[in-house]
């Protein structure tokens, strides 16, 4: 095992399957001399040149129509994103052109790009630059849609995405890239797209949640614990495919459910969760699934607004707790 | 130094003339095209065809010039307008009728449509129906090319309508600074559905459009195939030779309303009267061929039979391919078996006899 952070994690799943494939480079806004606005491609110009690491001009629309005519022509882009409120100018050549053209085709034309950079809110950037795009990205059939949390899912989860041939988008989190975390010392370490994991183990309560939620939703398991409240955290790695065999197993187990996103509570992932456990598991459930998330409004500026707008530990507590009729 | 842009008084078309056979196979070409999209128009009357559907008629010089001075092994991508590019880029005429009525023998397996062809064994990569997505896609394409260090190169078809998108002129910017091989050929039919191109373009000519990114332009008469195919000559040599992207703009014109649903009033009958009878693109040809003492009524007659026989054909095969299979609804969603979440009406609730041993309790504390 190695201690890495998640920045690190990414940079090295990314010169590694560059390393792998020549067919494999980076595009995107200062991600080349500048390395990257958060630092994440650090040394890969370095390593690869100006051919693999290509700086674009401020041009999302463009840049991302090329990235995935580029992939169309056989190759393998990575396109990253300075954050993923700057994608919403190129939201249609991801979803139009990349995720639909295999269809369309009738099997022909394969679009193997990741598109990947921080998603969610920083730390007070306000409404423009702080949005979490899971529910979008994971609405679209053609996708798949990765949001991890540790530096393990980033590395693993990045070199899977890369390797696969479909277009991936890859929501990472600022906040994360500098935590640190254990990862097996291993410049083959990969994980499998589609597959959630239990955090913790627990026989009370079932949390979901992904990326930075996860880490959140690990600090009230503890809380509860100290009530008597064993809670099983899933870290669902993949929006898109939704791992919800992992999910109902652990309702098979607990009987509640709550769900935790970063994201706004409409048509969320939450509500997607709240559906397929009526669906699949309906008479699994002790109490109704309660969804933890945003406060249904842009995310303010001032510090203590933005504190009260997002999700934190103790309303995860909280609705842990509602679920298990536990409360005060 | 890039080229300024120019006229194609310039350009050496109006000097060379293409040789017999050449000038043989243009005129075949332009007429299957032509004969093609009439069959389309009875057939889409007859309801054997659905959704949009935008017909070529008209403009068939642009696809068969350019076509003419391309490789098998480039690329070519355009918009929803794109039979005749298929049909052009050598895919046969049954697989693109076949789409057109939704059947597994369409060029798409018939998931796509009159607006979504792909052949990629012929270099085409569709049929697109977001008006200007094609131009970085086709950038993309001129990307990979030089990426692998190959000597060919992409050419992107748009209309007048999509060179107002602003992505267009991204990608103008990239694929100059970073002297990709592409061809941007507009074909300028003077109407976006019904904004002709007066009410719609301010400022400079269409083909002066590249000139601030440093992309040399040239405007050509898009109903003479000789001139298109000399001027799209000049671009892909330059392209090749590593020079960076060009620029065609093609004055054209459509005979048919925008699609099928579009009677098309926002002109007077006396323009397309008009442009049928004195520029009419086969016509020319036609013309030439006798004058030239190439084919004699004869021989355009036969012609005329071999592309009729062609298109019955077509229809036929169209009308006779089964529909695709319901299997089909589900695949090439992802390029391999991805468990697809199955919709409510499929779910077989899960496993009811472990929740019926389930008995629900009260507080867990
Ligand atoms: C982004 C977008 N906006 C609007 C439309 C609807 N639309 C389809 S074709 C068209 C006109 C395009 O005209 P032009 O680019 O000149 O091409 P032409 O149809 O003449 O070949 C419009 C507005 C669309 N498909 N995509």
């Amino acid at each position: 095992m190695a201690t890495v952070t998640v920045r690190e994690a990414l940079r090295d799943a990314m010169a590694e399957e560059m390393r792998k494939d020549e067919k494999v480079f980076l595009i995107g806004e200062e991600v080349a001399q500048y390395q990257g606005a958060y630092k994440v491609s650090q040394g890969l110009l370095d390593e690869f040149g100006d051919k693999r690491v290509i700086d674009t001009p401020i041009t999302e629309h463009g840049f991302t129509g090329l990235a995935v005519g580029a992939a169309m022509g056989g190759l393998k882009p990575i396109t990253e994103f300075m954050t993923f409120n700057f994608a919403m100018q190129a939201i249609d050549q991801i979803i139009n052109s990349a995720a639909k053209t295999l269809y369309m085709s009738g099997g022909q034309v394969h679009c193997p790009i990741v598109f990947r950079g921080p998603n969610g809110a920083a730390s007070r950037v306000a409404a423009q630059h702080s949005q979490c795009y899971a529910s979008w990205y994971g609405h679209v059939p053609g996708l798949k849609v990765i949001a991890p949390w540790s530096a393990a899912d980033a590395k693993g989860l990045l070199k899977a995405a890369i390797r696969d041939p479909n277009p991936v988008v890859f929501l990472e989190n600022e906040l994360l890239y500098g935590q640190s975390f254990e990862i097996p010392d291993d410049d083959d370490f990969v994980l499998e797209i589609g597959k959630a994991h239990v955090e913790r183990e627990g026989s009370d309560v079932t949390i979901v949640a992904f990326s930075i939620m996860v880490g959140k939703a690990l600090e009230a398991a503890e809380k509860l614990a100290e009530e008597g409240i064993e809670a099983e955290v899933i870290n669902l790695r993949s929006i898109r495919p939704l791992d919800t065999k992992t999910i109902i197993t652990s309702l098979k187990k607990t009987n509640r459910l709550v769900s935790v996103e970063e994201g706004w509570a409409f048509a969320g992932i939450g509500a997607e969760l709240a559906a397929v456990v009526m669906e699949q598991g309906f008479d699994l459930l002790d109490a109704p699934l309660r969804r933890v998330s945003s406060v249904d409004a842009p995310l303010p500026y001032a510090a203590n607004l933005e504190h009260a707008a997002l999700p934190q530990t103790d309303h995860i507590v909280e609705a842990a707790r509602d679920v298990c009729y536990a409360r005060d | 130094m890039a080229r300024a842009a120019t006229k194609s008084k310039s350009s050496k078309s109006e000097i060379e003339e293409v040789e017999d056979d050449l000038l043989l196979d243009f005129y075949r070409q332009m007429l299957l095209v032509r004969r093609f999209e009439e069959k389309v128009g009875q057939m889409y009357g007859m309801g054997l065809i659905g959704g949009f559907c935008h017909l070529y008629i008209g403009q068939e010089a642009v696809v068969v010039g350019v076509n003419h001075a391309l490789r098998k092994d480039d690329a070519i991508i355009t918009s929803y307008r794109c039979h005749g590019h298929g049909l052009i880029r050598g895919v046969p005429p049954k697989a693109v009728m076949a789409e057109l009525t939704g059947r597994a023998g369409g060029v798409s397996k018939g998931k796509g449509g009159s607006m979504h062809m792909f052949d990629l064994e012929k270099g085409f990569y569709g049929g697109h129906g977001i008006v200007g997505a094609q131009v970085p896609l086709g950038a993309g394409l001129a990307f990979s090319m030089k990426y692998n260090e190959s000597d060919n190169v992409a050419v992107v078809f748009f209309g007048e309508g999509a060179a107002n998108q602003g992505q267009v002129y991204e990608t103008f910017n990239m694929a100059s600074l970073w002297k990709l091989p592409v061809i941007f050929v507009v074909e300028n039919n003077q109407y976006a559905m019904g904004t002709s191109i007066k009410r719609a373009k301010a400022g400079t000519e269409l083909y002066q459009r590249g000139e601030a990114f440093g992309i040399p332009g040239q405007q050509v008469d898009g109903m003479d195939v000789e001139k298109v195919y000399a001027a799209a000559g000049e671009a892909v040599e330059h392209c090749r030779a590593g020079k960076g992207p060009i620029l065609l703009e093609t004055q054209t014109y459509r005979y048919r309303g925008h699609s099928m649903s579009d009677p098309a009033k926002y002109r007077s009958k006396d323009e397309v009267q008009k442009m049928r009878a004195e520029h009419d693109p086969i016509d020319h040809v036609r013309a030439k061929l006798t004058d030239r003492d190439i084919a004699d009524d004869a021989k355009l007659k036969e012609i005329d039979k071999q592309v009729k026989t062609q298109i019955a054909e077509a229809a036929e095969f169209a009308q006779n391919s089964p529909e695709p299979k319901l299997e089909e609804l589900m695949t090439d969603i992802y390029a391999e078996d991805v468990v697809i979440e199955p919709r409510p009406d499929d779910v077989e609730v899960h496993e009811k006899e472990a929740a019926g041993d389930h008995v629900p309790d009260g507080p867990k504390v």
